[in-house]
């Protein structure tokens, strides 16, 4: 799935980043940055309800390439400029934890990268 | 006599939000110079979950990153209140953190086991009242 595909099926802001077409193939949701960091393998898209610097710094340090903030969530400017750096794509989606998972699980995106996605 | 590329970071203990920064910087540096994704994920992983240690357990402490032919080691040296019981604190899930840490998405005891987990090498020595050093090697 296209990064662009995300932000349509969410109908997500986009806060920063340019490259919409990179692909993903699974994502993760958690406001646990800890478990993030001990469960992500090769998920490519961070979707929380966590808003602090550590979000960006924790994708960037698992190569995640896009992070989505739901429930209205607004990241600082800060917190962009760290994304923008790390070249990593932020949107915010007004949608609830739950309910943005589970369009984009609907859609194609799991947790895992199977075959099915190569 | 082989060249080692040093870093070295002071690592702020009263200010949550830059916590993790030297993690990233070393990332940078890695990619940089040229080594393998898996190596760097080993690395910045590993330093990430013990710097936010050293902020959220220790007050803050020093960083630092030794690049050598043969590895990559990571030291991280605090003066915080050290580990009681340091095979308790390897166990997942065994977590001192309080709610305040745990609402800035920490806390929940994965840290010193995923440590472990990404390196080749993982020295835990600390002293009660004294501090925290932690070795970490990971090969290149
Ligand atoms: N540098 C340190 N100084 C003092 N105590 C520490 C230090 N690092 C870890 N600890 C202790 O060991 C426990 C386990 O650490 P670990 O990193 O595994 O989990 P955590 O930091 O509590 O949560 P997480 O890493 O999942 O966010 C901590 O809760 C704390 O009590
Ligand atoms: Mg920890």
């Amino acid at each position: 799935m296209k990064i662009r595909e995300i932000k349509e099926i969410l109908g997500a802001e986009l806060l920063c980043g340019e490259c919409l077409d990179g692909d993903v193939f699974s994502a993760c949701c958690s406001d646990m940055m800890s478990d993030v960091l001990a469960y992500v393998k090769d998920q490519g898209v961070l979707i929380t309800g966590l808003v602090n610097p550590q979000v960006i710094r924790t994708a960037n340090m698992m190569d995640m390439v896009c992070v989505v903030f739901v429930r209205s969530k607004i990241p600082t400017d800060d917190i962009l400029e760290l994304a923008r750096e790390s070249g990593i794509v932020v949107m915010r989606s007004d949608l609830r934890a739950f309910d943005a998972c589970g369009l984009l699980y609907s859609a194609g995106l799991s947790q895992t990268s199977g075959d099915k996605h190569a | 006599m082989p060249d080692v590329l040093k870093f070295h970071f002071d690592v702020d203990g009263s200010d949550f939000s830059s916590a993790g920064e030297a993690s990233v910087l070393v990332k940078k540096k890695l990619r940089q110079l040229g080594y393998p994704a898996d190596i760097i994920r080993k690395v910045s992983i590993a330093m990430y979950e013990g710097e936010i240690n050293m902020v959220i357990h220790a007050n803050g402490g020093t960083a630092d990153v030794e690049v050598g032919e043969k590895d990559i080691t990571i030291i991280l040296k605090d003066e915080g209140p050290g580990i009681p019981d340091i095979s308790l604190a390897m166990q997942e899930g065994y977590s001192t953190a309080r709610e305040n840490i745990r609402v800035l998405g920490f806390g929940a005891g994965m840290g010193l086991p995923n440590m472990k987990k990404y390196t080749d090498s993982m020295d835990i020595d600390t002293v009660i009242g004294k501090g925290t050093t932690i070795t970490m090697k990971v090969n290149l």
